[in-house]
């Protein structure tokens, strides 16, 4: 076995993730030192180390042009998809973070663990992204997860909050179980754990097919757990009914994101030789996804349950993305879809539960449809902003949502040649577009028709997240294509 | 091909566009409560179909062969060495010619006649509901053009099934008209009185419909099975070719390449068709001639449910619960013909089946002389003609039964006309007694009679004075029916006499015994109804119908009167028209002694009659002369216990055997033993939690809308989210084995 | 040799088991065990299959290791919850964990 060298660990090309636990190991210390009811000042440090880390993976983009390498002897591999992903979960931890400044003092649960925390979290997304072995992919799913299982027990000794903090733990650890166990079959099936070792064994079938078959179902199900995914989705809802609004806008989005990003590496990268295996199984989850998310939602009164269900949705309509990539040929474009989707979902998503957190009052109420009643006449801006977000998750014009669909059916579409399920999927997810309308504009409706007199709380903070948000969902809405070109460059490569 | 061939799609086409101008704007094309609109637009549509099948009639004197215009492609199934290939393709030949005419032609007339008579029988209803204002209003707007959606419903499906080019397709129209019989027979479930039987007689037409139906099935399989298609060109045309060779060397014969060696004269030596071996499927291998009987018999247990005759013929007569346009469109003059329509269409194949042939001829006979038997001793006026409908029936099923096509279709013809004109004016006639009690009642003498019914011909009496053209034009067509020359019924009856003489004594005696009960039961009702004194105040005070209802019973009249000259001997017009059509069609020369016994017979029974019902009229309260025979005529009056009969030997035991499923296997055993017993207890849990939102989501959001649908099953689905941990991993583990089990199921095996 | 096809067995029993244990315990520790037993099933694949199919690397030893040193974490993390819950409430039955539902 070679001992592994400088250039085989290669720092640079995971630098941006370096600096993020870099500087939280550092900030884990520095919280010490701040005093209590100063604990913004953890949050501003955060947001710096993260700005470091955006400037690392600027640089590393400009300086790559698009060349994959490989880092810590083949167990990541930093491309241009990893790339365009780690700026996502980024973005997501800055406006994660805006979103709690103001929420977490308000709630009287201001602790500095909650900003490292989330960029624990923050750095086992942005490993997960790069994860080249198997290894390294539940490594950082549990990264990933274990931080988040906390941030939603967070608002403790809140009794919801403790409820769903326990659910989401014993359903991702007992979901992480069967992960765990794909991932032992397919090494079983195939002798190795490297996704470019399980891709060649698959490529010439060798030695268990079967067995290798078995474990992507299983690894399917780990991850079809974590982005929410009919029939896996049941702790969605009262996870984020239950966790503090900043953690459900910070896990409907990176989370979901992340687990995306490794789904899609193993699926796409590592297993196209039993592509068409995958690729009905995820098409029928899609669809499942898409009509029981979207059906549920209109039956919610809870706006975080509603979002939740929304949620799940989405992940139906990205799922639909997946399934299309399963033949190569198919795939860059497939691939590009659904990470563009997957960024303008982070925008409108995290957007919309800023709206949601400015309406939420202290004691944990103001989360029903009901509370937005008047919206529109005692702020109007606010209210407007949040029309961008409905409609957008809608898929309305002129937001970013629609241009989201769009990529993705398109790509679904070109893909369902010969190809019914695909075909299915995509045909399920317009109609049930069309079912989503209804829950998305009834909030419009109630915002502008209904009196009512809604307590809303605006700080800075919020006022800057919200800002953000908007505008890119609607500059994403009207001038997507550079944005959809950087996806479209950004492409899943199999090095090793 | 004449391009007025390409004109055949819109005979479906105009019923069809009816149906859903009904559907859609049937209400609004009513805006005041006299208004016709919806049947206008019905009657409007059913003649420009009546002008289709003209324009084909017209183009086919060019081309006599027929042609066949594809419209779509249905279905094209391979299944295993056979393909299935249905086609929906337009027959157009002499034979469909002559049923798209009277089809088309009495059911526009009779469209027309509803108009006005539906306006009449929905203002009864409304009566009897006590409706007022709006409602009222409402109420007879829905009515009044649901029943024209319905009608023109009837008349698109039955254009489908005589425009089939195969059986499959001809099994399409042939439902489609049972489900316009059943629709049509409980149109009005809801009356206040009745209602409970009317809606019990229209499951009973589509419960009884569906034995036969069953037959037809049989037979449409068999007939996929044996000759690799159901078209209906290329199965005769293999059907003749295996009589010569091999099952497989004529699979792919189709009907242009036929080999027409013995066209003729089948009947003498169909001994070969026993000998050629048929493989069907996994089922064996027989020889030709045995599968073609079965087939044949199979297509005439459908006849006889469609066409009602023995034994299915038992759901007839309470059709008559429907409105008497249905009654003269579907169950007199088009619908029930489909039978007789299907064996001439199939004349190749009873042409190999000389033991079918027989059978249908013999049922045939049987059911004429039973129904006869019981028109003679029925009071009520559409349930005589009803019988009567039965009993001619089953004249031209004997008569195709006999290889007689022609004349089966030619007293098809006749009888569509005087049978929907006798039909329609016992519907005057009804009409106008339901006038006369109206009257009656209005004005305090003697209308309160609470078992009043204005079919009972007991009621009626002396109509003639009240309701001129009504009696003249029943008289017409009680003379036609009776086969009295020279009206049309004459001699279309005496062309299937003169058939079965030549062919079956027996079939001819019991023919000619029937058509002496036929004279009989006309004479009698006649004399019951139109002569004589008024019985009751009602039939006192009857009025004349409006013209909308007269001027259809006035062609048809005259129809009925000229009918004949369809098929005159010497002339045997329909023959040469029907010969290229119907490869076996063949008739015999007109001969006077059969002529001259069947009038004789027919004058006998019209004596007869008047000696007991014109020369001393019954009076109010006597009893019916004929009762003086006593259980002879009970016997009669209570249909031979027919359906009686059924009841003690199918329906009894049917309902015992359904309730020993039902509650001692089904239940008592299934259910508290092992159900409960055995598995219940173990499963309760986990059934109660899966099945409970499953159900009620699957079952609420059925019943209702999509939006609805989608709510309902929103908030049902919802409730799968129960909070418990425990469920929610059983859901991911279920998801795990659902995954698992899809692969194993799609790609490890 | 004991063949490899037993050590597949024994491990999927004893994941069963520990799936059975999970959809039926009513206490969360109870629960929590049975989600280490699934865990302890795949390290057993993990290690027979390292032993019998590629015993040239150390992957599957590897991985074995890590996969206890994260159901250590999750642990931790489970029973602090555990302790939180069982704090506010004196009872740590997951039927009672039944706030947010529907």
């Amino acid at each position: 076995m070679n001992l592994p060298t400088l250039e085989s660990i290669n720092l640079l090309a995971v630098l941006p993730v370096l600096i993020v636990f870099g500087w939280t190991l550092v900030l884990l210390v520095i919280d010490l030192f701040i005093p209590s009811g100063r604990k913004y000042w953890t949050a501003w440090l955060g947001i710096l180390g993260l700005l470091g880390a955006a400037v690392a993976l600027a640089v590393r983009f400009i300086d790559a042009r698009g060349a994959a390498v490989t880092a810590f002897d083949g167990m990541l591999t930093v491309d241009g998809f990893s790339l365009f992903l780690q700026a996502i979960f980024i973005l997501t931890a800055v406006i994660g973070i805006l979103l709690a400044l103001d929420f977490l003092p308000r709630h009287k649960i201001e602790r500095g663990e909650y900003y490292i925390l989330l960029l624990f979290t923050t750095g086992g997304m942005m490993i997960m992204s790069m994860a080249a072995d198997l290894i390294v992919v539940f490594l950082a799913l549990e990264l990933l997860s274990i931080p988040l299982y906390i941030l939603t027990g967070f608002a403790r000794p809140r009794a919801d909050s403790e409820e769903a903090a326990m659910k989401y733990f014993l359903l991702g650890a007992f979901a992480s179980g069967f992960l765990v166990f794909g991932i032992a079959l397919t090494y079983g099936g195939t002798g190795t754990t490297s996704l470019v070792g399980v891709f060649n064994q698959l490529a010439e079938g060798e030695p268990s097919r079967d067995l290798a078959l078995v474990g992507m179902a299983l690894i399917l199900v780990g991850f079809g757990f974590k982005v929410a995914a009919v029939p896996f989705h049941m702790w969605t809802p009262d996870v984020y009914q239950g966790a503090p609004t900043p953690v459900t806008a910070f896990m409907s989005v990176g989370a979901k994101a992340g687990g995306f990003a490794a789904l899609m590496r193993i699926l796409i990268v590592a297993m196209p030789a039993v592509g068409e295996a995958w690729g009905m199984l995820v098409a029928i989850l899609a669809m499942l996804t898409m009509i029981l998310g979207n059906v549920v939602a209109i039956a919610q009164r809870n706006i975080k349950r509603m979002l939740a269900y929304s949620s799940i949705a989405h992940a139906g309509y990205i799922l639909v993305a997946v399934s299309a990539a399963q033949r190569p040929e198919d795939a860059p474009l497939a691939v590009s879809a659904a990470i563009f989707y997957l960024l303008t979902y982070a925008f409108t998503n995290l957007g919309a539960f800023g709206v949601v957190l400015a309406v939420e009052r202290e004691d944990g109420s103001g989360n029903l449809l009901e509370d937005f009643a008047g919206l529109g006449r005692s702020k109007p801006v606010l209210a407007a902003i949040m029309t961008l977000f409905m409609l957008s998750l809608t898929g309305m014009p002129v937001s970013a949502g629609l241009v989201g669909k769009f990529f993705v059916f398109q790509a679904a579409i070109n893909a369902s040649v010969g190809n019914p399920w695909i075909l299915a999927a995509a045909i399920v997810g317009i109609v049930t577009s069309v079912i989503s309308a209804f829950y998305y504009i009834r909030i419009i409706l109630i915002m502008y028709m209904q009196e009512g007199e809604p307590q809303v709380v605006l700080k800075p903070a919020l006022t800057v997240a919200l800002a953000l948000t908007a505008l890119a969902t609607l500059i994403l809405g009207i001038i997507p294509a550079p944005v959809f070109q950087l996806a479209k460059d950004a492409l899943l490569t199999l090095v090793g | 091909m004449d391009s007025l061939f390409a004109l055949i799609p819109l005979i479906i086409v105009f019923p069809f566009s009816g149906v859903v101008i009904g559907v859609f704007f049937g209400r609004r094309l009513m805006p005041h409560k006299d208004s016709i609109g919806p049947g206008l637009v019905a009657s409007i549509l059913a003649g420009a179909s009546f002008v289709i099948a003209v324009l084909m009639f017209i183009a086919l004197q060019g081309h006599p062969e027929g042609v066949e215009v594809p419209l779509a492609t249905w279905m094209n199934i391979t299944a295993g060495d056979r393909v299935l290939d249905i086609p929906w393709t337009f027959k157009i030949d002499t034979l469909s010619s002559v049923m798209m005419l009277v089809v088309a032609g009495v059911g526009t007339l009779i469209h027309i006649y509803a108009i006005g008579y539906m306006q009449g029988d929905i203002d009864e209803q409304i009566a009897k509901r006590g409706f007022e204002g709006d409602e009222a209003f409402d109420f007879k707007r829905r009515r009044y053009s649901k029943f024209f959606t319905f009608f023109n419903l009837f008349l698109g499906s039955m254009l489908v099934l005589v425009t089939a080019n195969n059986y499959l397709m001809m099994f399409v129209g042939w439902e489609l008209v049972g489900l316009c019989s059943y629709l049509l027979i409980g149109f009005w479930f809801d009356d206040p009185v009745k209602g409970v039987y009317n809606s019990e007689s229209g499951k009973k037409a589509f419960i009884v419909n569906r034995i036969g139906d069953f037959g037809m099935l049989i037979a449409i399989m068999l007939i996929f099975w044996t000759f690799g298609t159901v078209q209906f060109d290329d199965v005769f045309a293999r059907a003749e070719c295996m009589q010569a060779e091999s099952q497989e060397a004529c699979l792919t014969v189709s009907a242009g390449e036929a080999v027409h060696e013995e066209a003729e004269g089948e009947h003498g030596e169909a001994a070969r068709p026993y000998l050629t071996p048929v493989a069907l499927g996994k089922i064996g291998t027989v020889t030709l001639g045995v599968v073609v009987t079965i087939i044949t018999l199979c297509l005439l247990l459908g006849a006889t449910g469609k066409s009602a005759q023995i034994p299915l013929f038992v759901w007839l007569p309470d059709a008559m619960a429907g409105p008497t346009p249905v009654s003269a469109l579907i169950h007199a003059a088009t619908m029930v013909t489909a039978g007789i329509y299907m064996i001439t269409r199939s004349n190749v194949l009873y042409a190999m089946a000389p033991i079918s042939g027989t059978a249908v001829a013999i049922v045939g006979a049987a059911t004429a002389l039973v129904a006869g038997t019981i028109a003679v001793a029925q009071f009520d006026i559409k349930r005589v003609l009803a019988y009567s409908t039965i009993s001619q029936l089953g004249f031209m099923i004997a008569a195709v039964g006999l290889g007689g096509y022609v004349a089966g279709i030619f007293h098809l013809a006749t009888h569509a006309f005087f049978k929907a004109l006798l039909f329609l004016s016992a519907g005057s006639v009804i009409h106008g007694m339901e006038h006369g009690h109206h009257h009656a009642a209005h004005h305090g003498h003697g209308g309160d009679d609470p078992d009043f019914d204005p079919q009972d011909m007991r009621y009626m009496g002396g109509l003639k004075d009240k309701m001129p053209i009504t009696t003249w034009v029943y008289i017409i067509g009680s003379l036609a029916l009776a086969g009295i020359p020279p009206l049309a019924g004459f001699w279309s009856k005496d062309e299937i006499l003169l058939d079965a003489s030549l062919n079956n004594q027996l079939v001819y005696v019991l023919l000619s015994i029937s058509a002496f009960f036929t004279a009989f039961y006309m004479g009698r009702q006649v004399f019951m109804v139109f002569f004589g004194r008024a019985r009751t105040e009602a039939a006192d005070h009857a009025v004349e119908s409006k013209p909308m209802m007269t001027t259809p019973l006035i062609i048809l009249a005259a129809l009925s009167v000229l009918g004949g000259l369809l098929n005159l001997p010497g002339l045997h017009s329909l023959a040469h028209w029907l010969e290229h059509s119907v490869a076996h069609a063949h008739t015999a020369e007109f001969n006077i002694s059969i002529a001259a016994i069947s009038t004789l017979l027919g004058l006998i029974a019209i004596g007869l009659s008047w000696l007991l019902y014109g020369r001393k009229p019954v009076e109010a309260g006597q009893a019916d002369p004929l009762r003086s025979t006593g259980p002879v005529f009970t016997f009669l009056n209570r249909k031979w216990y027919w359906d009686e009969l059924y009841d003690t030997v199918f329906i009894k035991p049917y309902v015992w055997l359904g309730e020993f499923l039902a509650v001692t296997i089904d239940w008592k055993f299934w259910h508290d033993f092992v159900h409960d017993r055995i598995i219940g207890d173990a499963f309760r849990g986990w059934g109660a939690i899966l099945s409970q939102p499953i159900d009620q989501g699957v079952v609420d959001g059925a019943v209702n809308g999509i939006a609805q649908l989608v709510d309902g099953s929103s908030q049902e689905l919802r409730k799968t989210q129960t909070g418990y941990v425990r469920n929610y991993a059983l859901a991911v583990a279920l998801g795990v084995v659902l995954v698992l089990g899809f692969l194993a199921f799609r790609f490890l095996m | 040799m004991i063949p490899l096809h037993w050590f597949l067995l024994v491990a999927a029993g004893m994941f069963c088991l520990g799936l059975f244990g999970v959809l039926i315990r009513r206490n969360v520790v109870a629960i929590l065990m049975s989600i280490e037993l699934m865990l302890n099933a795949v390290n057993l694949n993990l290690v027979a299959f390292w032993r019998y199919l590629a015993p040239e690397h150390i992957n599957g030893q590897m991985f074995a290791v890590f996969v206890f040193a994260v159901a250590a974490a999750e642990v931790s993390v489970g029973l602090a919850l555990i302790i939180s819950i069982y704090r506010n409430r004196d009872d740590v039955n997951a039927g009672d964990l039944n706030l947010l539902k529907w």
